[in-house]
């Protein structure tokens, strides 16, 4: 009876642990998964899975990537952070603050795009950015809103002590902005091309203005890749041909446009109109050129001091330094000893070589 | 012997009773300990003491931006959220719920449109809600009556329903009204069913106010643990978590301690 007891107590801990322990192994595998969200610098990654460019690359190195969307951005970075995924589609800020903050050491493969207007600022009655003091500004806190609304706020000297945050599901803008008790809020595509339209709606500042800050990226378990290279030029693979093929000039080019358009809720033009305010990097040598100019240390250090100021570094974090940042020529801005989050040219640069 | 008929010694009847809590502590403990072996910066399933701190962040220490202690604000914003939609639930449900039970008229006028208000999913509102009126407190409040409110009527006009015949036509041969019968025969036995079916929806209450402060709010218990999650805050919501069921136990058996105290009668007649 007692030994009965210690067993069925020791399978039911192995079980918790069997549930709770789950991590991304780091061997050289051939099976892996990567998570992605609708947004327009992202939806050519559900379109390479429909249209098979995803297999077609996997096969070629001998390998399998499984694709899956996720609804709630959040939850495919949480999924990743948690070992579940191989990649993420996220930007260089929740990048920052999310899986290198929770300690899994990430590399960017893959500089997709920058905002070039995609996320915006919006008040009513009023003109003028200036007017958003005393405000109650609606937005997703600690997202790339908040971040944007700190920076608009900087260029007109104000800080966040003159307005307060309330924080808002990103489903909810567009009908929340229709309410009378919202007269300022933060949002991003393809909330923005709604808002743009809504009667009193008037854009006060938008990414554009930020140029190049607010980074999309395709990134990777750092111990992942560097056991299995074949699987960052897989996705490189994938990704610059997806690229060449939705900014072609083609009827293929319009077919795949309006097919991520439908993916994301909107129609062909639509999603063109969310591309031009979008900084897409078709071409390799250009995604390697900008991840390689000293402008990156300039936008990181912006953004960590960000995410220091709002705790959202390390909990004990005393500095903006607790966490290396790498960079593609081995700078490291931050602890040395840390280093969680890093900007790797290496598959960029194969693909602009054709080396893939 | 059957397995039904098995006597616990009072020794095994303790040890199984906290057995399940054990085993969910004992897991929990060798899986963070595993996690944080591979990487010490987890988060997914914290070590006790990062628990422990982040307890003193939230509630013994002032945030550095607005200087409030933030458990205790979260708290406050959430608690008069929920009182104020149980107390508006609880007034309804006593008023309508008394008139469906007892009077024809508004059986007829109320009933069917009462089941079948209950039936709508109040989450599957929201969005009306937040539009009409508004991302302030009165969406929230609207949304836990809603969600509460139908099924505290129902529950109530059953009870009412259901008193003995009898009761009532002896109330009426000694002359008495309907206002005296109301006041006399049926709020007596009404109102700690009230209380009881109050205590059942404290669950569902929680719900709907968890869900509304996750669409929008600056404070709040639900607020800060979906803000939290932006970032994987387990130590953050683990203790938010349990706070919250803490505080509808409490509430629960504040409640019935209440009613006991209120109506003894009605201990009498449970056999309790």
């Amino acid at each position: 009876m007692k030994t009965n007891r210690r067993m069925t107590l020791a399978a039911l801990a192995a079980l918790g642990v069997l549930g709770f322990g789950q991590t991304a192994v780091a061997q050289e595998k051939t099976d892996f998964k990567v998570a992605w969200s609708i947004y327009v610098g992202w939806m050519p990654w559900g379109h390479a899975a429909d249209a098979g460019i995803v297999d077609k690359w996997a096969d070629k190195y001998g390998i399998s990537i499984e694709v899956t969307q996720f609804n709630d951005y959040v939850e495919s970075i949480n999924q990743y952070t948690a070992g579940g995924y191989d990649a993420v589609t996220l930007t260089n800020m929740d990048g920052l603050s999310i899986p290198a903050a929770g300690g899994v050491d990430t590399t960017a493969v893959i500089v997709g795009d920058f905002s070039d207007g995609n996320d915006a600022v919006f008040i009513k009655d009023g003109n003028a950015l200036a007017d958003i003091a005393g405000r109650d500004v609606n937005l997703v806190e600690f997202s790339v809103s908040h971040y944007l609304l700190s920076r608009a706020l900087d260029s007109v000297g104000m800080s966040e002590q003159d307005v307060k945050v309330i924080n808002t599901a990103d489903p909810d803008m567009v009908g929340a902005f229709q309410t009378d008790d919202v007269t300022a809020m933060v949002t991003w595509n393809p909330m923005v091309s709604e808002i743009e339209t809504l009667p009193g709606a008037v854009k006060v500042f938008d990414s554009a203005q930020i140029e190049g800050e607010i980074i999309d990226l395709m990134v990777a378990n750092t111990d992942v890749l560097s056991d299995n290279p074949k699987f960052g030029q897989a996705l490189a693979g994938i990704w610059y041909e997806t690229m060449t093929l939705m900014t072609s000039d083609t009827p293929e080019g319009a077919a795949a446009r309006a097919a991520m358009g439908a993916a994301s809720g909107t129609d062909q033009a639509g999603f063109e109109a969310q591309m031009a305010a979008t900084k897409l990097f078709a071409d390799p040598a250009e995604a390697v050129a900008f991840t390689a100019s000293s402008d990156l240390a300039g936008t990181m250090n912006l953004v960590r001091a960000f995410l220091f100021d709002k705790g959202l570094l390390t909990p004990g974090a005393t500095s903006e330094d607790a966490i290396g940042i790498e960079l593609p020529d081995g700078t490291i801005l931050g602890d040395t000893a840390n280093v969680k989050f890093r900007f790797d040219t290496t598959f960029m640069q194969m693909a602009a070589d054709g080396a893939l | 012997m059957r397995l039904i008929n098995q006597q616990l010694s009072p020794v095994a009847a303790t040890a199984l009773k906290f057995a399940p809590f054990l085993v969910l502590i004992l897991a929990y403990l060798l899986g963070s300990s595993l996690r944080l072996a591979e990487n010490p910066n987890d988060k997914l399933l914290p070590a006790l003491t990062s628990i422990a701190d982040a307890v003193d962040l939230m509630a013994f220490t002032p945030d550095r931006r607005s200087g409030d202690y933030l458990l205790w604000t979260d708290t406050w914003s959430s608690l008069k959220r929920l009182a104020a939609g149980l107390g508006i639930s609880t007034a309804l449900a006593l008023v309508i719920g008394v008139c469906i039970g007892i009077l024809p008229f508004f059986r007829a006028l109320l009933a069917p449109f009462v089941s079948f208000v209950s039936m709508v999913p109040p989450l599957a509102l929201l969005p009306i809600l937040f539009i009409s009126m508004g991302l302030g407190e009165t969406s929230k409040i609207a949304l836990i009556v809603i969600g509460v409110a139908p099924i505290m009527i129902r529950d109530l006009a059953q009870t009412v329903l259901a008193l003995p015949r009898e009761q009532i036509v002896k109330a009426e041969t000694l002359s008495a009204s309907s206002w005296l019968i109301a006041l006399r025969i049926v709020l007596p036995q009404a109102l700690p069913r009230l209380l009881g079916s109050l205590r059942l929806q404290l669950g569902p209450a929680f719900l709907f106010l968890i869900a509304a402060e996750a669409i929008s709010a600056d404070s709040g218990l639900g607020y800060r643990i979906f803000l939290v999650r932006r970032y994987l805050s387990m130590d953050i919501i683990f203790p938010y978590v349990a706070w919250i069921t803490f505080l509808a136990a409490s509430a629960d058996f504040g409640i019935d301690r209440f009613r006991r105290w209120l109506f003894p009668w009605s201990q009498l007649e449970a056999g309790r």
